[in-house]
C-alpha cells in the first residue's frame, strides 16, 4: 500500500504531467534548464484549477460560470535575485523555454546539480477530493433557492436577496532543485448570502457566509443556506436600527471569531519574513522582545483540519505547520518561505504561498489566531463604562512600516455602563500594531475561528486565509464615527 | 531575458478563436453567443538597494464565452485558448445554460447599437526594452531617491511594461479588436526618526513610454513624499474641512460611479437609487466621459457589449444627469444602455479650477489628506469612514504631518459639500481630477 504523499503525487502527476507527455524524470531535465551557472535554487510549480460559481438573484439562478486555469511557473534564484517566467503549456518545450528565461537572472557562477527527489512527508489536512462533484446542478440550485426563501420569509423588510455557491478544485505539484517534491489536492468551497433590507426610507445590507476545504455536499449537509440566510437578515435588521458611531479614542471590545482580522492586520503582516529580512516592518529586530500585553499568544496554524487557510504542504513543498508568533506577549517567530528563511538563517515555516503558477511565492499567513484567555466574555463587557462592542468586520489594511492598521466594522454596538445598547453604523477603527497589542487588557475564554470567508491581498496576490480570536478588550483605539 | 510579441499575429489568432467559438455555439444550439478573448505580455523588474531583486516575464491569455439558450444564460472561461480548450469552454457554457433560470433581461445588446466606427485610438505603444535597460531605468529611479539625506533605506523601484490585444465578438456579427500598452515606473522609500519609520512612494504610468516622467524625478519625488511624513502627530478630534489629494479625489468619483452603476441600482444596493435628475453636487460641477479620447488610459470605441461608446455626461449643473448602464442593467431598469458595459472610460471634470494654494487658503484650519486606508465605504448607505494620513493645516498653511486618524461622513453630504476642485490634475489613471475641498467631515484622532 502506498502512503498518502505517494498517492497524491501519482494523482497530481497524472493530471498535470501526463497530458503533456511529461513524468517525474522529465522534471529533472526541466530543472536542468533553470539551474544555469550561478543559480543556487530553482523550482517548477505545476497547477491546474477548476472553478465553478452559481449566483442567485431575484429568486432565480441566472448566472453560473466555470473556469479552467493551469500552467507551470518556473523560478530561478541567485542570492537575493529571482528570475521568473511561466507558461500555460505544460510540455517539455515550455519547460525548456521558461527555464532558460528564468535563468537569465544571472550570467555566471557555480553550476549546481539537481538534488535527488525527496518526497515531502506532509500530513494531509483535508481530503484530496473534487469539491465540485458530489452534488448535481439541481441540488446546487436548490440550496441557493432555499437561502432566498428563508431570507424573504424572515422579515418583510427584506427587499433583495443574493446568494452564491462557489468551489475550486485545485491540483498542484512542486519540484525544486534542493530535492523537494510535493503534491497537493486542495478543495475550497464557499456559500454566501447578502440581503438588502428597506424600512422607513432606510436601506441597509447584511451578509453572511463561510466554507472551507471540503466538498460542496458538506455545505448542504450542514444546512448553511438556512443558517447564513438568517444571519444575513439579522445583521441587516440590526443595521436598520443603527445610530451614528462615536468619534475619538474609546475602549473597544471585539467579539470572538472573524474580528481576529485585527491580529491579521495589526501583527500578522508585520511578522512575515520578507518585511523583517528587509527591515521594513515595525516589528523588525524585535525578536525576543515584548510586543504585546502579557497573556497574548498568537499563532499561525496551517494544520487545522479542513480550514480555509490550511495547507498540507505550502507552495514550495514545505509541510504546513503550527508556528507560534507571539507567546505571552513576547515575539517568538516569523512566517517564512525558503528565500527569506535562508537569508535570515532560519528554517522555512511552510508559509510560502502564491495566488497561482503565474505569481511568485511570498511568506503569507494561513490561519492566524489568538489563543483563549481566562476571562468571561460577560465580565469583559461589564468592565466598560463607555465604549464599542464590534462583532463583524468588512476588511482591513496595514502599513507594515509605520505599524498603522485599520479595520472596518460592519456590525457594532455601543457599550454604556457595562451593557450593550444601541447598534452603531459601520466605522473604521485605526491603531498602531505594537501599541494596540499592548492595549489588550482582557482575553475571553471563548476562542472561535471565523466561518471561512477571508481573502488576504499582498502585492496584488489574493490567497484564502483564516482568522480567529476570543472576545478581547483593548483599552483604547480610535473609532472613526461621526457623532460628536 | 526577452520574449517577442507579434500583436498582429496574436490579433489574427484571437479573432479566429472567437469566430470558432461563435460557430460552435450556434451548432450546439445556442440562440446567441458572445466571446471575449485577450493576450497580454510584459516584463517587470524590481531593484532594491542598488541590486536586482526580481525579473518577471508575464504572458497571460484567456477566453470567456457566454451563451444564451432562449432566456437562459451560461458562461465558461479558460486561460488555454487552444482549439480543444475553446471547444470544452463552449460545451460547458451550453451545459450550464440548461440549468440556469429564465431571465427575460438576458441577451446581447441590440444589434443596431453595435459599434461601426472603430478608429485607432493611439493606445498601443510597445516599448522595445531589453531586461538590462529596464533594470537600468529602475536603478536610476531608486538611486535618485535613496541617496537623499534622511532616507534610511529603499523598499525598491519597479518598472513594468506590457502590451496586449483584446477581442470582443458576438453573434450579431460584431467583432472588435483593440491593441493597447501600459508602462509604469515606481519607487518606494523608508525614512526614520525617533518617532519610528515612515514609507511613501511615487509612480509614473502611461500608454506611451515617451510620456513617462524621468526616472530621477520619480525617485526624488518618492523621497520628498517619504521625508515629509516624519514627525507625524495625531490631529485632535472634531468637525473640520478636508482637502483630498488628487489621487484620492479620483476615488471619491469612483464611489459615485459605483453608486450610479446599473448593477448596484437594480439590486437596490446604492445610496443613489431613484436620484436621477436630482441635485447631488454644487451647480458649477460637471462630470463627463470621453471614451474616444486619443491615447488615454481607458479609451475604447466599443464597450463590453460591443456597443459604440459615446461622450456621456453623468453630472450636469450639479444634477445626476445619467446613470451608468450596460445593456443588461438597462433592461433591468427599463432604460437604454449608456455604453458602459465594463465601466466608465476616461472621466473628466468640467468646473472652475483653483490652485492648491487657493484651496488651502479656503480650507483655513483642517486636514490635507494624502493617504487613505481600509475599505470603510458603504455603497448602500453612502456612509464613509476611513483611516487617513496627511497634514495639519492652520491659516491656510501646512503645519506638520498627521497620521493615525479617521475621516468620516456620508458621501451624499460630501458631494453636496464639495467646495472647490484643484488645477493640480492627476492624469495617471482613467479618472482625471485635481484636489477636492470638502466643507466638513468628522476627524477622529488623539
Amino acid at each position: 500500500m502506498t502512503s498518502r504523499p505517494h498517492a497524491l503525487l501519482d494523482t497530481a502527476a497524472e493530471i498535470l504531467l501526463t497530458p503533456g507527455g511529461l513524468d517525474l524524470e522529465a522534471l529533472d531535465v526541466g530543472l536542468g534548464h533553470v539551474l544555469a551557472p550561478g543559480v543556487d535554487y530553482a523550482d517548477l510549480y505545476f497547477q491546474r484549477s477548476w472553478h465553478e460559481s452559481w449566483v442567485l438573484e431575484d429568486g432565480e439562478v441566472k448566472e453560473a460560470g466555470y473556469n479552467i486555469d493551469g500552467g507551470v511557473g518556473v523560478r530561478a534564484m541567485a542570492g537575493e535575485k529571482t528570475g521568473f517566467a511561466y507558461s500555460n503549456q505544460i510540455t517539455a518545450d515550455a519547460l525548456a523555454e521558461t527555464g532558460r528565461t528564468a535563468a537569465g537572472i544571472v550570467r555566471s557562477g557555480t553550476q549546481l546539480a539537481v538534488a535527488p527527489r525527496v518526497i515531502s512527508q506532509s500530513t494531509v489536512r483535508y481530503a484530496a477530493l473534487d469539491p465540485l462533484s458530489g452534488l448535481t446542478a439541481e441540488e446546487k440550485i436548490t440550496m441557493l433557492k432555499q437561502a432566498d426563501r428563508v431570507a424573504r420569509a424572515a422579515d418583510p423588510s427584506v427587499a433583495q436577496v443574493s446568494a452564491s455557491l462557489t468551489g475550486v478544485h485545485e491540483v498542484v505539484l512542486v519540484r525544486a532543485s534542493d530535492g523537494s517534491l510535493a503534491a497537493d489536492v486542495r478543495p475550497l468551497v464557499r456559500f454566501n448570502v447578502s440581503v438588502i433590507a428597506v424600512k422607513n426610507g432606510r436601506r441597509e445590507r447584511g451578509s453572511a457566509g463561510g466554507g472551507g476545504r471540503y466538498a460542496m455536499a458538506r455545505l448542504r449537509d450542514e444546512n448553511v443556506a438556512e443558517r447564513f440566510a438568517k444571519e444575513a437578515v439579522r445583521q441587516a435588521l440590526v443595521n436598520l436600527e443603527s445610530v451614528d458611531a462615536p468619534a475619538g479614542q474609546l475602549p473597544v471590545v471585539l467579539g470572538p471569531g472573524w474580528p481576529g482580522i485585527l491580529l491579521h492586520e495589526a501583527v500578522g503582516h508585520g511578522l512575515e519574513g520578507d518585511f523583517n529580512r528587509k527591515g521594513s516592518s515595525a516589528f523588525a529586530g524585535r525578536m525576543g522582545q515584548r510586543v504585546a500585553a502579557p497573556g497574548v499568544t498568537v499563532v499561525d496554524d496551517a494544520t487545522l483540519a479542513d480550514r480555509r487557510g490550511s495547507l498540507s504542504v505550502d507552495d514550495e513543498g514545505t509541510p504546513g505547520q503550527y508556528t507560534p508568533l507571539i507567546e505571552d506577549g513576547i515575539l517568538t517567530g516569523y512566517m517564512q518561505d525558503k528565500l527569506n528563511a535562508r537569508l535570515m538563517g532560519m528554517a522555512p515555516t511552510g508559509n510560502a504561498r502564491r495566488e497561482s503558477f503565474a505569481h511568485l511565492p511570498m511568506p503569507r499567513m494561513t490561519n492566524t489566531y489568538m489563543l483563549a484567555g481566562q476571562d468571561d466574555p460577560a465580565d469583559i463587557i461589564k468592565s466598560v463604562r463607555r465604549g464599542i462592542y464590534a462583532v463583524s468586520f468588512g476588511g482591513g489594511q496595514v502599513d507594515i512600516t509605520s505599524g498603522k492598521f485599520v479595520f472596518s466594522a460592519s456590525e457594532a454596538y455601543l457599550i454604556e455602563d457595562g451593557k450593550i445598547t444601541a447598534p452603531v453604523k459601520g466605522a473604521t477603527l485605526i491603531g498602531n500594531g505594537p501599541e494596540a497589542m499592548g492595549q489588550v487588557s482582557m482575553i475571553g475564554h471563548d476562542m472561535e475561528l471565523d466561518t471561512g470567508i477571508g481573502v488576504c491581498g499582498k502585492e496584488g496576490q489574493g490567497v484564502p486565509v483564516g482568522v480567529g480570536q476570543p472576545t478581547l478588550k483593548l483599552d483604547e483605539l480610535t473609532v472613526g464615527g461621526t457623532a460628536s | 531575458m526577452t520574449q517577442a510579441f507579434d500583436a498582429a499575429a496574436q490579433q489574427t489568432q484571437l479573432e479566429a478563436g472567437a469566430e470558432q467559438a461563435l460557430a460552435l455555439a450556434r451548432r450546439l444550439g445556442a440562440d446567441a453567443c458572445e466571446v471575449g478573448a485577450s493576450v497580454d505580455q510584459g516584463v517587470g523588474v524590481s531593484v532594491r538597494e542598488g541590486e536586482v531583486e526580481t525579473v518577471e516575464l508575464s504572458r497571460d491569455q484567456g477566453i470567456a464565452v457566454t451563451v444564451y439558450v432562449g432566456a437562459r444564460k451560461g458562461s465558461a472561461s479558460s486561460t488555454d485558448a487552444s482549439e480543444a480548450s475553446i471547444r470544452a469552454v463552449v460545451e460547458k457554457a451550453v451545459a450550464i445554460a440548461r440549468h440556469t433560470g429564465e431571465d427575460p433581461a438576458a441577451g446581447l445588446a441590440d444589434a443596431a447599437l453595435m459599434a461601426t466606427e472603430l478608429p485607432d485610438l493611439n493606445v498601443h505603444h510597445p516599448w522595445p526594452l531589453t531586461t538590462e535597460q529596464a533594470i537600468d531605468l529602475a536603478l536610476a529611479c531608486e538611486a535618485a531617491g535613496r541617496h537623499e539625506p534622511g532616507i534610511r533605506q529603499s523598499e525598491g523601484a519597479s518598472l513594468s511594461s506590457g502590451e496586449g490585444v483584446r477581442v470582443y465578438a458576438n453573434s450579431h456579427g460584431f467583432l472588435g479588436s483593440q491593441r493597447g500598452s501600459r508602462h509604469s515606473l515606481s519607487c518606494m522609500l523608508i525614512a526614520e526618526d525617533a518617532g519610528g519609520m515612515q514609507r511613501d512612494y511615487d509612480y509614473t504610468s502611461a500608454r506611451d513610454p515617451r510620456e513617462l516622467l524621468a526616472p530621477e524625478r520619480v525617485g526624488k519625488s518618492a523621497a520628498e513624499r517619504t521625508l515629509r511624513r516624519l514627525g507625524a502627530r495625531r490631529p485632535a478630534t472634531g468637525r473640520l474641512p478636508v482637502l483630498f489629494d488628487p489621487s484620492l479625489a479620483s476615488g471619491l468619483i469612483g464611489h459615485l460611479m459605483s453608486a450610479i452603476a446599473g448593477g448596484a441600482l437594480y439590486r437596490q444596493a446604492s445610496f443613489l437609487c431613484e436620484r436621477l435628475d436630482t441635485p447631488l453636487f454644487p451647480e458649477w460641477f460637471r462630470l463627463e466621459e470621453r471614451p474616444m479620447e486619443r491615447g488615454a488610459m481607458a479609451s475604447s470605441p466599443f464597450d463590453n457589449d460591443g456597443v459604440q461608446t459615446r461622450n456621456n455626461v453623468f453630472i450636469e449643473g450639479g444634477r445626476l444627469a445619467s446613470y451608468m448602464l450596460s445593456a443588461y442593467s438597462a433592461r433591468r431598469l427599463g432604460m437604454e444602455t449608456t455604453a458602459n458595459a465594463g465601466g466608465a472610460r476616461n472621466l473628466r471634470i468640467a468646473a472652475p479650477l483653483e490652485s492648491r494654494e487657493a484651496l488651502l487658503a479656503r480650507l483655513g484650519r483642517g486636514v490635507l489628506v494624502t493617504e487613505l486606508m481600509g475599505q470603510g465605504v458603504n455603497g448602500v448607505t453612502g456612509d464613509y469612514s476611513r483611516g487617513a494620513a496627511g497634514f495639519w493645516v492652520e491659516n491656510g498653511e501646512i503645519q506638520y504631518p498627521v497620521e493615525e486618524f479617521t475621516i468620516a461622513g456620508n458621501l451624499e453630504a460630501m458631494y453636496r459639500g464639495l467646495a472647490g476642485v484643484g488645477s493640480d490634475i492627476d492624469t495617471r489613471g482613467s479618472i482625471h481630477s485635481g484636489s477636492w475641498l470638502i466643507d466638513e467631515m468628522t476627524v477622529a484622532g488623539g
